[in-house]
């Protein structure tokens, strides 16, 4: 690894992605993660540290360091 | 015949059966089911979202929201915390403030957790929830979750996918003489006589999934169970000829030739 590449490791951020470790390279907003993973906000629901989010928040939320993310949605179910 | 509205919390349906949205081989055969069903309320589960494969298409797109009430449950939850966390999510999910509420006390049976049922159903009330329990067939249990708020009651008629029937009659008909809030009966329905049995039984209404979807002919079936459900409130309505142990004749015994 060069120098380059660790300095551009060091700065990704980490957040638990729906109990899995995923990386961002900057700070984004929840909408802008939506976005990202293709996701329509009006069909998820999303708990930010343990903390549900209103949907009209989602662009307002910003997802830091070590953030715990769970977005959810309906399934089939009886 | 007319018949009293069937009203949960206010809210009227024009179906007493409710239907769920699990185990269907395609949605589309779900969404002809739901139509041969006429049930206007849905159960759904609320689960978090496939991050890395994004193909999968959404239930909801194959659910007419225009004439269905979404029910989302909390079925897979083991704790109460994880039972209220789950209905919150439903929640800001969907459109309504009801909850099908399951806690689960053991794996291989599905059988609710009373103690930890009754615990979330007392802070899903005080959150503004309407809070319809999924229950054991226990009267008692059906009392206090009435006494913490609940706005109906939905005893198991057997294990959850059993498909074995109503296992426990006398107690359903105990739960119905207690209830004064509706009572739905919801699991272990296997066939359209169960469900009309439910119903003879007094029952405001039966929630089923795995006996349509599961069904050979899942279409064909949701058809027999709304025709099943009809009948049974029918009939309960009607008001049953007591049982006896020898005949009595239905055509006259005079006039008989020959004699």
């Amino acid at each position: 690894m060069t120098y380059a590449d660790f300095e551009q490791y060091a700065d990704l951020l980490t957040i638990i992605l729906n109990g899995e470790r995923y990386e961002l390279d900057e700070p984004i907003s929840v909408a802008g993660l939506l976005a990202r993973l293709e996701i329509d906000p009006r069909r998820v629901a999303i708990e930010h540290n343990l903390t549900i989010i209103k949907r009209q928040t989602f662009p307002e939320v910003v997802i830091g360091e070590g953030d715990r993310l769970e977005i959810v949605n309906f399934v089939g179910g009886g | 015949m007319t018949d009293s509205p069937f009203v949960i919390a206010g809210r009227t349906f024009a179906s007493r059966l409710i239907v769920g949205t699990g185990k269907y081989s395609s949605h589309a055969v779900m969404a002809q089911a739901h139509a041969a069903s006429g049930a206007d309320m849905v159960t759904v589960a609320v689960r978090r979202v496939n991050i890395s494969d994004r193909s999968k298409e959404s239930l909801l797109d194959y659910i007419d929201t225009a004439r269905m009430f979404i029910l989302p449950n909390t079925a897979g939850c083991y704790t109460a915390d994880e039972a209220v966390r789950t209905a919150r999510l439903g929640r800001e999910a969907g459109l309504s403030n009801w909850v099908k509420l399951e806690v689960i006390g053991d794996e291989r049976t599905l059988f609710p957790d009373n103690e930890a049922l009754i615990e979330a159903t007392k802070v899903l009330v005080k959150d503004g929830f309407v809070v319809l329990p999924y229950t054991n067939d226990d009267p008692i249990a059906c009392r206090k979750l009435e006494d913490a708020g609940a706005a109906a009651v939905m005893p198991l008629g057997a294990p959850i996918g059993s498909g074995l029937g109503i296992q426990n009659v006398n107690n359903m008909r105990i739960i119905r003489e207690f209830a004064r809030v509706p009572l739905i009966v919801d699991a272990g329905v296997g066939t359209a006589s169960d469900a009309a049995l439910a119903m003879e039984l007094g029952a405001d209404g039966v929630l089923m999934n795995t006996a349509i979807a599961g069904a050979e002919q899942p279409v064909a079936m949701a058809q027999a169970m709304k025709h099943a459900v009809i009948a049974g409130r029918l009939a309960y309505l009607a008001g049953r000829i007591p049982r006896k142990m020898y005949a009595t004749a239905s055509s006259p015994v005079e006039g008989l030739v020959g004699r």
